[in-house]
């Protein structure tokens, strides 16, 4: 049963990279992305403790090795799990993966398709779509830290999708991507490439998940966004990979001119699971919105760096992060404003609260600006706290046992950011997978 | 006294300050009883320490709720053991809305595990709701965010009509109401009035006994009831002044 033992070398193994890339042989290009990626994870050394942006992570504990690809799941497993990623009735399409294979390839209404919208695997694209490839897979710089684990992602790219929705066209239903850990011990590399044209709109649901509740995984993914002028991009992106899971996440998103984006990351899941969120606005008049919602309990740690960068003026950026911390949970938030000199008249704010629901529980909070305008509005703002007593006692004075009350003021306490959803299904789901971690806890 | 609300000899500090003193009244049930008293006499105190605040200290006495014994028991079970207490100040509950709240609270007092009947809940939240004259809408707004101190306050006569307690005690209910709200407040605690259900009103003014006529009027001063009569005593207070208590009654 143990995938780990039937794949003796691990996702550290050269001779294994090399034969997969070599499948892609007749797509020169991204054979050399991937050997790029490769040689920059060779010479790149492991983070730790004393570099700045690694600060108060546990970096002792991080270690690659014991990991490696999966083979395709059977076709009864697939099917399993493509039964369990129908989460949203309305997705305009649906892509499942199961251990970094494309199981589930998304069909298209023929509107769309007649609109020029593309939804498909990355495999697909590498080989249908290689100009549009090439200009926007893994342009943007890996600025917060993670450097070796995205050239890790970069050497093993394969697994993951391209949606591109072309200039003027106006996609309401949301495009939903479902990605699954099956085999204990199984890396995982998905990426997302997400192009919105001028005036396009397009929603997006990523939703990482592990077939069962205890998985054991290495997840490196990678979504980078494309946001062109006037488009609306708003982006769901749910990590509950199963509790022995380290997960590294890295996004990044472009925006140009009067773009609006609102970004939703969610996470319940992992035993270790690093965020590097990275927006760049590069044109004036952009709206962006960032949000974070955690629930961490046993002995999770939450690791969450953030990146706003304003390149260009006369624009706005919002994030807000909340957390909520059970058991010995540990969440980082670090979070930076950076203002170019002449990004004049930027709106820029911050804002970390973690709630603290255990005694043993700990929130660390590093917000930081960086502004070289002089005509900005910027802020940051964390709070670290406990349930309000006089909450609490107003929920027990109606009759509410204890734990029922901290759980619904906990639970409380997230819902504005899931109110930015946007999406009453998917809310409804991210809220009930909230609502489990006070359970398991 | 099986169908009363019982408060015997009790004792309660805040800190190192005393606050009630020896204090005892019997409420029987199917009875509203109004408490009035200056400011700083215990009244808020009292509704406190019988809900179970963790903030007060009882050093001596005892509290009954149809022969149950509450004083030491925990908020959320003196609550369920029949005994709502309507806030002077009710918190802002963020994230959490009126209907879930209700039906929580209503859950707690389920057997575990028992089936809610959400169509019938919601059946009488909206009666209930129109009945105090407000928007259903407000079943999916957050507790008491953003509410005037008449919504705050009507949100507090819900809950009530919706928990059904034995005994409830109003902490300055009238407070921050203009008289149209005053009005549906106290509609919603008549309806209410009946065999089954007692009240203790806690006011400083005499103008919320105009609409919720009191069976018997009590004069707190110092931690302890003074003086108790009629529902006619709240008028005689209105007229001679609290000064009457401090220089007269509290002496007695």
């Amino acid at each position: 049963m143990s995938a780990v033992a039937s794949v003796p070398a691990g996702v550290l193994d050269v001779a294994l990279q090399s034969a997969e890339t070599a499948a892609f042989r007749a797509q020169d290009w991204f054979a050399v992305l991937r050997q790029q990626g490769w040689h920059a994870f060779q010479s790149l050394p492991m983070p730790t403790r004393d570099n700045e942006k690694w600060r108060f992570s546990d970096a002792r504990t991080l270690s690659l090795d014991g990991y490696a690809p999966a083979p395709a799941p059977t076709p009864a497993q697939a099917a399993d799990l493509i039964a369990r990623s129908r989460l949203i009735s309305d997705a305009a399409g649906l892509i499942v993966h199961v251990d970094g294979h494309c199981v589930l390839k998304p069909t298209l209404s023929a509107e769309l398709v007649a609109q020029g919208v593309v939804f498909e695997s990355l495999e697909d694209a590498v080989r249908a779509r290689p100009a549009l490839l090439q200009e926007h897979l893994l342009k943007h710089p890996v600025l917060l830290g993670g450097d070796k684990f995205a050239a890790l992602h970069r050497a093993w790219l394969r697994a993951g999708y391209v949606l591109h929705v072309p200039k003027g066209v106006e996609v309401k239903q949301p495009f939903v991507s479902v990605t699954w850990t099956l085999t204990d011990g199984v890396a995982v590399f998905p990426h997302a490439l997400i192009i919105a044209g001028e005036r396009a709109t397009a929603d997006i649901h990523d939703f990482h998940l592990s077939a069962k509740a205890d998985q054991r995984a290495l997840a490196i993914s990678a979504v980078d966004i494309h946001a062109g002028t006037g488009s609306q991009v708003r982006r769901l992106a749910v990590q509950a990979w199963g509790s022995a899971t380290q997960s590294f996440q890295i996004d990044n998103t472009c925006g140009g001119r009067d773009a609006v984006i609102s970004s939703v990351n969610a996470a319940v899941g992992s035993r270790r699971a690093r965020l590097e969120n990275t927006v760049r606005i590069d044109g004036p008049g952009a709206d962006v919105s960032l949000y974070g919602i955690s629930v961490a309990s046993g002995e999770q740690e939450f690791d969450q760096r953030t990146l706003q960068v304003h390149a260009a003026g006369h624009a706005k950026s919002d994030l807000l992060f909340k957390n909520a911390l059970l058991g010995k949970a540990r969440t980082i938030f670090s979070g930076l404003i950076k203002v170019a000199p002449d990004a004049q008249r930027t709106d820029a704010y911050q804002t970390n609260r973690n709630l603290l629901l255990s005694p043993d529980a700990e929130a660390d909070s590093l917000p930081g600006l960086e502004i070289e305008a002089n005509d900005v509005k910027c802020s940051h703002g964390a709070t670290t706290g406990q349930i309000d007593p006089a909450e609490l006692f107003y929920l027990r004075a109606r009759g509410i046992p204890l734990a029922v009350a901290q759980e619904l003021l906990a639970q409380g306490f997230l819902e504005e950011v899931l109110a930015k959803v946007g999406h009453e299904e998917a809310a409804a789901a991210v809220r009930e997978m909230l609502r489990l971690k006070f359970h398991q806890a | 006294m099986p169908d009363s609300l019982v408060i015997k000899n009790l004792n309660a500090s805040i800190g190192d300050r005393p606050i009630l003193k020896d204090f005892s009244l019997t409420v029987p049930k199917g009875e509203v009883h109004a408490i009035m008293g200056p400011n700083g006499t215990g009244k808020s105190t009292l509704s406190k320490v019988l809900a179970g605040h963790p903030d007060y200290t009882v050093q001596s006495g005892e509290a009954f709720v149809d022969g149950e014994q509450i004083i030491g028991l925990e908020p959320d079970v003196i609550a369920r053991a029949g005994l709502f207490l309507a806030f002077q100040y009710p918190s802002e509950i963020p994230g959490v809305t009126i209907a879930n709240f209700i039906r929580a609270a209503l859950v707690a007092r389920q057997a575990k595990g028992a089936p809610f009947d959400a169509k019938a809940y919601y059946a009488e939240l909206y009666a209930k709701m129109d009945a105090l004259k407000m928007d259903r809408k407000f079943t999916s707004r957050f507790v008491n965010e953003g509410f005037s101190g008449g919504e705050k306050k009507r949100c507090e006569i819900l809950q009530l009509m919706m928990l059904k307690p034995k005994y409830a005690v109003l902490d300055e209910t009238d407070s921050g109401l203009d008289i149209d709200a005053l009005r549906i407040v106290s509609e919603g605690v008549n309806a209410m009035r009946g065999p089954d259900a007692g009240f203790l009103v806690i006011t400083h003014y005499q103008r919320l006994l105009d609409y919720i006529v009191p069976d018997r009027v009590h004069i707190m001063w110092d931690g302890r009831i003074v003086h108790s009569g009629g529902k006619e005593l709240a008028l005689e207070l209105e007229e001679k002044g609290y000064d009457w208590v401090k220089k007269d009654l509290a002496k007695a």
